[in-house]
This record gives structure tokens, C-alpha cells and sequence, in this order.
């Protein structure tokens, strides 16, 4: 049996090899054959969850929900110091020193990563704006909504705090941050689907052990990770549950 | 009942305040205001009945209280006399009924300082039965604030049970 492995497609595009190696790991850990399927959009990777598709995942948190409430997915583990936080940023000279500041009939540039817009969306409440209030323009990256705020296409833009932090130096000098999420819950999780009750242990500990072990260390150091924190069920509830409460 | 605080120019005044429970306690009570700390959420989870297992780090913060002070106790701890009754009426038939609540609240620190939310307060399912709820507090927009304040104002706060 081939097991099937797909990662959250949020990813950091410059660790698409690490996931590779740690695909290969994974099968040596299991001593199963599996293969990564990785999706262009969330959409295409939910439709191969509700096709049972997918064995293991390392999930988005919004996406983590549905995967432990409605198809009995367990959390395993998530990266050591990993939280995801959002970010609101203008253009460096943009008028706007805070999110209040921000006018009904605003464009936003923002991503399909679902996590990041509901925090974002969450954050301009204080400036009595929503979704019925603001324009949105859909981007692909962000890379292009710093594209969208550099170009003035959009007035703000949503972004993954590691993604703005991770912008050239130069983009970000030419951006300002209004805020900041500081929520420490939503993070990614790597879950098993209900079919692996029988290899759940072995995975979970080679998983927590991989930091110490040199080649684990090698597989971590490509996904940019430090190691693994035990996640257990009634963690991901609770990150459930407090998103549910953010979720409009 | 009121005075000023010269020092500082704010308004005191000393406040009995009722518990459920019977219980009572003298609070000095100001009109001091504590903004919302951006971009964070105050969370709690309480039992069943409402007292308080769980609390963040913004929770300690803002409320003024220590983790241990707070767990164990009913989370009318924060509850503020310009508060109407009816309001938590709402809260707990709706999250009893299984649904969402979302209010805009004033709450009360310890030192009589206060602090706006806007809370949302779901039930905690697990296997189907309801271990709890949590509450998530994020910042309130200025203008709900203004028009909560003076609805609450004619629903004559704590009085009006
Ligand atoms: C999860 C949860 C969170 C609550 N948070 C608050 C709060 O922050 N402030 C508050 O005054 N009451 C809060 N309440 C409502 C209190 O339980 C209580 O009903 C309210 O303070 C009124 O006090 P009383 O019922 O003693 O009249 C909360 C209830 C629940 C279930």
C-alpha cells in the first residue's frame, strides 16, 4: 500500500525540495512507499480530502478543523516555535498609521490562504470595515500583494507574518506594517488520516526524535524547522474552537 | 457615593457589588479606560458553569488579576456594574441553546480600571456533549463601543434586574 502525503499548498516556495526529503524520510520511517502529492490551491487539495486521498497531511490550521471534525484525522505534531500570525501592511508612504485609519471602499490585496484572511479580516474590525465594506484583489503570492500595495493597485494588503518577514530587504523597506497579529494558538499541524491508527506511535516518535538523529536533523534543517512538538487532540480542539470564535 | 482623585483628574466612585452567588465586594470603581491591546485576543475557557479554567497571557494583562486569582472563580469576577443583566441573560440562553454569542462587553479590572471587547462564546462539543465554553475577545470598533455604552446606559446597567 502507498500512503499518500500532501502539505498545506501556504508553503514557503523555496522549501518544495525540503518536503521532497521529507517525503523520502517519512517512507524509510514507515517502511511504506509514499508519495507527495502536493496541490496548486486549496481547493484542489480539500477535493482530494473529500476523495480520502490523502493519508498524512501537514495542514493549514483553517483546513486542520475540517480534517479533525468531520474526517477523523488526528494531530501529531507541529513544529517547534511555528506559530502563524497575519499582517496588515501599506505602502511605506501611505497616509495610514493604524488599521483605524483605514476608509470604507478600501482594496485589499490578499491570498486564498483562508488562516490568514480571517485573522486579517478579524484585525480590521476596529476600524468597522468588513467584508461588505472593503474590495478585494485576489492575488497568487505574496510576493504579488506586496506587488499590488508597491504598484498602488491596493490600498492594504493581508500577509503570512513569515511571508512578510521573508520579503526582500528592499520590498520591505517600501512597506510598513500597521499590525500585527500576536494571536500564539493557529498554527500548522501534521495530521494522519483515520486508515494509519496502526502506524500513529511509530510516526509520532520518530517525528519528536528527528532532532537528535543526524539525518533527521538534515531533513529538518531543509523544511526550515528546529524540530517537532507533540500535538494532542484536545490542542487542536482548543485551536478549533478559537477560530470558530474568529470565523464571522 | 462619587469623587475625584485629584491627582489624576479621574472619577472614582465606590461601588457594592453583588455576586450571584451572594457574595459581595466594595470595588473602587473609575472611569479609566485601558485600550485593547492590538492585534492580540483575550481568551478564556470556563466549565459548565461558567467558572474559569483557562486563561491567556492578554487575560492576566488586562484584567489585572493573576492566573491564580482568576481560575476557580466564576467569570462574573470581571463583571462590570454598568453592565446590564439582561445582557449575560442573553449570553448564557444562547450558548445553552447550543449557539454562537457575540456582544459587545465593558468589563471591570481589578484596580476599577475598565476595558471594552467584543467577545464571541461558543460551547466546547467534544463526542457530542458540551465540556465548556471559551470565550475570544477582540478589539471593539469605537463606534459599537459609543452605541453599547448608551444602550446599556438605558437598559440602566447592573439595576436592571
Ligand atoms: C466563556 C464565558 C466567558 C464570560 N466572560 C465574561 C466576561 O468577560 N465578563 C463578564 O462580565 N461576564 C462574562 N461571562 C458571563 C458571566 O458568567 C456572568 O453571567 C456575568 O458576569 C453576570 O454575572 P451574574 O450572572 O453573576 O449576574 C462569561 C461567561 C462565559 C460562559
Amino acid at each position: 500500500m502507498t500512503l499518500n502525503l500532501t502539505v498545506s499548498p501556504d508553503f514557503a516556495p523555496d522549501r518544495l525540495s525540503g518536503w521532497y526529503i521529507f517525503n523520502t524520510w517519512l517512507a524509510r520511517q514507515l517502511d511504506t512507499p509514499v508519495h507527495l502529492a502536493l496541490y496548486d490551491d486549496f481547493a484542489a487539495q480539500r477535493a482530494a480530502i473529500a476523495a480520502d486521498q490523502v493519508d498524512i497531511i501537514y495542514a493549514n490550521p483553517f483546513d486542520a478543523a475540517m480534517l479533525v471534525r468531520e474526517k477523523g484525522f488526528v494531530p501529531l505534531a507541529r513544529p517547534d516555535g511555528q506559530c502563524d500570525e497575519a499582517v496588515i501592511a501599506v505602502e511605506a508612504a501611505s497616509p495610514w498609521q493604524c488599521v483605524e485609519d483605514l476608509q470604507p471602499g478600501i482594496r485589499i490585496a490578499t491570498t486564498d490562504d483562508p488562516h490568514v484572511h480571517m485573522m486579517s479580516m478579524m484585525m480590521l474590525e476596529s476600524a468597522d470595515l468588513s467584508q461588505e465594506t472593503v474590495t478585494f484583489d485576489a492575488c497568487d503570492s505574496y510576493v504579488l500583494v506586496a506587488k499590488a500595495l508597491l504598484s498602488g493597485q491596493a490600498g492594504a494588503g493581508f500577509f503570512l507574518s513569515a511571508a512578510f518577514d521573508g520579503l526582500s530587504p528592499v520590498t520591505r523597506k517600501r512597506l510598513r506594517v500597521l499590525i500585527r497579529s500576536q494571536i500564539s494558538v493557529i498554527e500548522h499541524v501534521l495530521l494522519t488520516g483515520p486508515g494509519l491508527g496502526g502506524q500513529r506511535q511509530q510516526l509520532q516518535s520518530a517525528l519528536l526524535g528527528m532532532a537528535q538523529d543526524t539525518k533527521g536533523a538534515g531533513v529538518l534543517g531543509s523544511l526550515g524547522f528546529d524540530g517537532w512538538q507533540p500535538v494532542e487532540q484536545e490542542d487542536t480542539e482548543f485551536m478549533i474552537d478559537l477560530m470558530e470564535t474568529l470565523a464571522s | 457615593m462619587s469623587g475625584s482623585a485629584a491627582a489624576t483628574g479621574e472619577v472614582v466612585r465606590e461601588q457594592l457589588l453583588t455576586y450571584q452567588d451572594g457574595s459581595e465586594r466594595l470595588a473602587t470603581i473609575s472611569d479609566r479606560e485601558i485600550p485593547f491591546p492590538d492585534g492580540r485576543l483575550i481568551v478564556s475557557r470556563t466549565d459548565t458553569a461558567g467558572v474559569i479554567t483557562h486563561v491567556n497571557a492578554a487575560f492576566v494583562e488586562m484584567s489585572g488579576y493573576s492566573e491564580a486569582e482568576l481560575i476557580g472563580q466564576p467569570h462574573s469576577i470581571l463583571r462590570h456594574p454598568d453592565m446590564p443583566a439582561a445582557a449575560f441573560q442573553d449570553l448564557w440562553e444562547t450558548i445553552r441553546a447550543g449557539n454562537k454569542w457575540h456582544g459587545y462587553v465593558k468589563n471591570l479590572r481589578k484596580d476599577g480600571a475598565c476595558y471594552w471587547v467584543y467577545a464571541t462564546v461558543i460551547a466546547n462539543l467534544r463526542h457530542g456533549e458540551v465540556v465548556g465554553y471559551t470565550s475570544v475577545r477582540r478589539k471593539p470598533s469605537r463606534r459599537r463601543v459609543e452605541e453599547s455604552a448608551r444602550s446599556y446606559a438605558a437598559m440602566g446597567g447592573a439595576q436592571a434586574t
